[in-house]
């Protein structure tokens, strides 16, 4: 799965995106977001308030309680700030 | 309808232009438009830098604009929103609508920048004399949004 990372969660974790092969009980939004915490301390940190890691898959926002596919693009980031 | 993304700078008269022209059943335009200011949280700012997630940022523009046109009667909407390095002055987004009678325009035009505001994503980057800063999304924008809620 790729997952691609924007903004500070970007520069804390220290690249874009990263593709990852998902462990097959990582079946939820909140769960990949913990298991993503495990891959560094670098992970960890920027991860861990999930008050401020807002997440789509797909291209669309979604709850931490949303099912994620093997396929499905996924992005991690702070709430957005345009306007 | 435009969606557009990108660096260029864009001509606001241009665009009214571009929107009213031949258009007679058009009685009312709303256009606002948003600036890089010069400072933020007492802090001098020199520059912006705007990211975005190319693909999502048009996906939710679009989604936006179609539940405006499903709420109010809009003859056009145009939405232009830049990226990358903007400097205090510089134009960041323009928001415009069109319809027959000013309430449908005024009030999707303020809809559609509050949206934008928590649903497009955008991510504000600000040079300081303290370094560089992400900017902070703001309760007040969240409740802004709130206030279009079904």
């Amino acid at each position: 799965m790729k997952i691609f990372y924007f903004a500070w969660l970007r520069t804390k974790i220290g690249v874009p995106s990263e593709t990852v092969d998902l462990p097959a009980e990582v079946k939820t939004v909140g769960a990949l977001v913990d298991w993503l915490k495990t891959r560094s301390p670098k992970h960890a940190e920027a991860l861990a308030n999930s008050k401020v890691v807002k997440v789509a898959v797909n291209q669309e926002h979604v709850p931490y309680d949303h099912p994620i596919e093997p396929g499905d693009e996924v992005a991690l980031f702070p709430p957005v700030t345009g306007g | 309808m435009a969606i557009r993304v990108q660096a260029e700078d864009f001509d606001v008269g241009a665009e009214y232009a571009a929107l009213t022209r031949g258009r007679s059943s058009i009685g009312g335009v709303t256009l606002f438009s948003g600036l890089v200011r010069d400072m933020a949280g007492g802090a001098a700012v020199s520059a912006m830098t705007l990211e975005h997630y190319p693909g999502m940022t048009e996906k939710q523009l679009e989604a936006i604009e179609a539940e405006a046109r499903r709420r109010w009667p809009l003859d056009d909407v145009l939405i232009i929103h830049r990226y990358g390095r903007l400097e205090p002055g510089d134009q960041i987004v323009l928001v415009a609508t069109a319809s027959a009678h000013r309430d449908a325009a005024f009030d999707s035009c303020r809809f559609l920048i509050d949206w934008l505001k928590t649903k497009a994503p955008f991510w504000k980057l600000e040079a300081t004399p303290d370094g560089e800063r992400w900017v902070e999304a703001k309760d007040s924008d969240d409740s802004a949004a709130a206030r279009w809620d079904p």
